[in-house]
């Protein structure tokens, strides 16, 4: 099963190392990461996806997560309404006559054309990440010659209360 | 007093110290008696400073010995072990003790030396990434970037070391962080929102244990050193008593329970009573004290407390439900939780029956062991030590049989006389070890007993013994080979003793007097009983060689993959 864990974590030389290497540890496998920096200094935001097999390994990776010095807050968003956005950057090969063809496929999926060469045009998309699959799909038979995906970002949705504001509460 | 005092005016006048003089102001602040380390390149502008400080410190012969003394003394003390180690090799050869510290929850700070800043990542001269390769075996690190950082560092690390699930913290200073100045302000809070231990247990969840224990009929409690790390050891015994609940102990919790108590009923695991293990297996509700369900505990998962509504007081959350699905979640410390346990005094199981049960399997399956004559067995000769000193002796041990007959066979009354590396399992810790814990407790008998095979691995540490002239008994269990190794390979796979059996040992002896020391052999239980009692009447630091039965194995025995209930060697 896919969750999404994200974490505001001290932004400490070494903090990513810290996670990773607990995530090596224990054998529990990283589909992705994002992490940047939130509102407030000195204090970054990391999303994970992980695959795991049941709620208590992903209980125990919170857990462990919450055990990092560095680490602030950790919430499985999960099941939460919440906003999941993943950028990607597409390179396709183009033709004279494909260019109009690719313009008008990507229309509906809100992407854009940032890159343009004789050959080729960069697509940059953005969206949950089964519609950037679906845009990769639909543009691999014109032939795909880089694709650069930055992985999930989440948040949850503004109107709902968080599942967890503090680290101890997790306990229960 | 006077040495604080001169701290504390030195502190107000926030002087402008050297990274290397921070270290030491820090540790004295920190009230630190003793450090164990061994200097090289990279620390010499702190071994300088060390020179004229005042703070006692023991040249071990190598920084394993150093980590593992370090580790005794924070064993045996309840303190912080400290530890000094210089950059590269020095920094490499404490890993083994970061670990086995972590796996324990021993505290420690240990400073490592560092190349300096300006040639971190040149792989200079006696660099290792000694974060990265220490990140996932220490509770949390730091490097020194900024002297003016290293007070609120150390005050940090000692911090974290000793509250929560206590653990090792590294320091790693480059050289010229010892030696660049900036004004010393140790008189700060530590802010670490980020590190907010539980330590009061939530109320509800105790009323729910109490709930449940007023309607078990086989309740049973497993105590593990989370015990004696929250100095609870009155406290579960008074609480045992008022419910009538019989106590389990593990490996690392001795101590924490009266061995002659009535209600208790032997270690469990690999290598526990029957009764312990039994009870396990039949108890309906399980009270887990600060043990971390470990696999040489458990037994096999599947068939772990089958019919047990399972209660976990643990102060690290991580650990609750970690191994094995728990009913009634309670994070604090164990202290503390028994406290609000006794206090509510809730209506006590009616054990009677499961009492009666105990005692039988007490009965019909108690330890044993055969005597033969002229043989000196192994299991006799803890008998012996445990005799003769009442049970109450600090007892230091590596990993293998030699631990697992100590387990069994000295009784510990008391908390904090028993040191010993349960998690990681290290050969070459229990002669280390001891040094930590005789300068912890000056006063105390300390006995190391360790098997042939791990003396060898530290056995340089002889010379710190003597040089101090610490009173240890060193006690060798001496079978010509790896002891545990042997007695699997004897099991397991069909007597094919791969590299396990050295029948050309060293003489011990002789080994000893080259170090200064009194060393003696003996190879029969009457030989035995002489040297043990002229050992232990000497106040100096002997050594005594015992060639015990070398086909002796450890039983009973839970083989691996097989449940509690499936032991093996419980009668003749």
């Amino acid at each position: 099963m896919k969750r999404i864990i994200t974490m505001t974590v001290n932004n400490r030389p070494g903090v990513l190392n810290r996670i990773t290497g607990l995530f090596t540890k224990r054998h529990y496998n990283i589909e992705s990461i994002t992490v940047g920096h939130t509102e407030s200094e000195g204090i970054s935001r990391m999303t994970f996806v992980v695959n795991v097999e049941d709620e208590r390994i992903a209980e125990q990776i919170t857990k462990q997560l919450n055990k990092q010095i560095d680490v602030l807050k950790v919430v499985d968003i999960t099941d939460q309404a919440i906003i999941v956005r993943e950028l990607a950057l597409i390179k396709v090969a183009v033709t004279p006559a494909t260019r109009s063809e690719i313009y008008t496929l990507i229309e509906p999926f809100r992407a854009a054309i940032v890159d343009v060469a004789r050959d080729s045009l960069v697509v940059q998309v953005t969206g949950e990440p089964e519609k950037i699959d679906a845009l990769i799909d639909l543009l691999k038979p014109y032939g795909l010659k880089e694709v650069a995906r930055t992985g999930t970002t989440a948040f949850p949705r503004g109107s709902q209360r968080a599942s967890s504001t503090n680290k101890s509460l997790f306990i229960i | 007093m006077a040495a604080n005092m001169k701290v504390k005016e030195r502190v107000a006048k926030k002087q402008t110290l050297c990274g290397a003089l921070m270290l030491i102001e820090a540790l004295k602040a920190e009230n630190v008696k003793v450090i164990f380390g061994y200097p090289g390149g990279a620390v010499l502008p702190i071994y300088d400073k060390l020179y004229e400080s005042g703070v006692f410190h023991v040249l071990t012969r190598h920084e394993q010995g150093a980590i593992h003394a370090a580790e005794g003394y924070a064993r045996i003390s309840g303190k912080p072990g400290v530890v000094i180690a210089t950059s590269g090799p020095g920094a490499t050869n404490i890993v083994t003790g970061l670990t086995d510290a972590m796996m324990d929850s021993i505290p420690l700070v240990v400073f490592t030396g560092q190349v300096a800043s300006s040639v971190i990542g040149s792989d200079a001269f006696q660099e290792a990434d000694v974060l990265g390769i220490t990140m996932p075996i220490t509770k949390h690190s730091y490097q020194v970037r900024d002297v003016h950082e290293l007070p609120k560092i150390i005050k940090e690390a000692f911090h974290i070391a000793t509250t929560g699930r206590p653990g090792p913290v590294l320091i790693d200073i480059p050289k010229d962080m010892a030696v660049a100045e900036e004004e010393f302000d140790y008189e700060q809070e530590v802010q670490l929102p980020g590190y907010q231990p539980t330590t009061k247990p939530n109320h509800l969840q105790i009323r729910k244990l109490v709930e449940a224990v007023s309607q078990a009929k086989r309740p049973v409690i497993l105590a593990g050193a989370g015990v004696l790390h929250a100095n609870a050891h009155e406290q579960l015994k008074q609480y045992a008593e008022q419910q009538h609940i019989p106590v389990i102990h593990t490996l690392l919790g001795l101590g924490g329970f009266p061995a002659d108590h009535p209600l208790f009923l032997g270690m469990a695991g690999m290598h526990g009573t029957y009764t312990a293990n039994m009870a396990l297996y039949e108890c309906d509700l399980l009270i887990n004290v600060g043990a971390r369900f470990d696999d040489r505990v458990t037994g096999n998962l599947a068939h772990f407390a089958p019919k047990a509504t399972v209660a976990h007081i643990d102060i690290d959350p991580a650990e609750i439900g970690k191994n094995v699905p728990t009913k009634i979640p309670i994070v604090g410390d164990a202290k503390e939780a028994l406290i609000q346990l006794i206090e509510q005094n809730g209506k006590r199981p009616d054990v009677s029956d499961w009492l009666k049960q105990l005692n039988e399997w007490k009965r019909e399956y108690p330890l044993m062991y055969k005597r033969e004559p002229g043989v000196l067995k192994p299991q006799r000769l803890i008998e012996m030590i445990h005799e003769y000193t009442n049970g109450e002796a600090v007892v230091t041990t590596d990993v293998g049989q030699h631990q697992m007959w100590v387990a069994q066979y000295y009784k510990f009354k008391q908390p904090h006389r028993w040191v010993t590396s349960g998690g990681l399992g290290t050969m070459g810790f229990g002669l280390p070890a001891a040094i930590g814990a005789q300068l912890a407790q000056p006063e105390a008998t300390v006995v190391s007993i360790v098997g042939d095979g791990g003396f060898q691995m530290t056995l340089q540490e002889l010379s710190v013994i003597q040089e101090l002239n610490l009173p240890i008994k060193i006690v060798i269990v001496n079978n010509q080979a790896l002891g545990m190794v042997r007695q699997w390979q004897e099991i397991f796979y069909e007597k094919r003793y791969s590299h396990s059996l050295i029948p050309n040992q060293p003489d011990f002896v002789r080994l000893a007097e080259a170090y200064g020391m009194k060393a003696m052999r003996a190879t029969t239980e009457e030989e035995a009983e002489y040297v043990l009692k002229e050992a232990l009447a000497t106040n100096a630091p002997v050594l005594l060689d015992f060639h015990v039965c070398p086909g002796e194995n450890v039983y009973p025995m839970v083989a691996p993959g097989k449940g509690l209930h499936e032991m093996v060697g419980v009668k003749w």
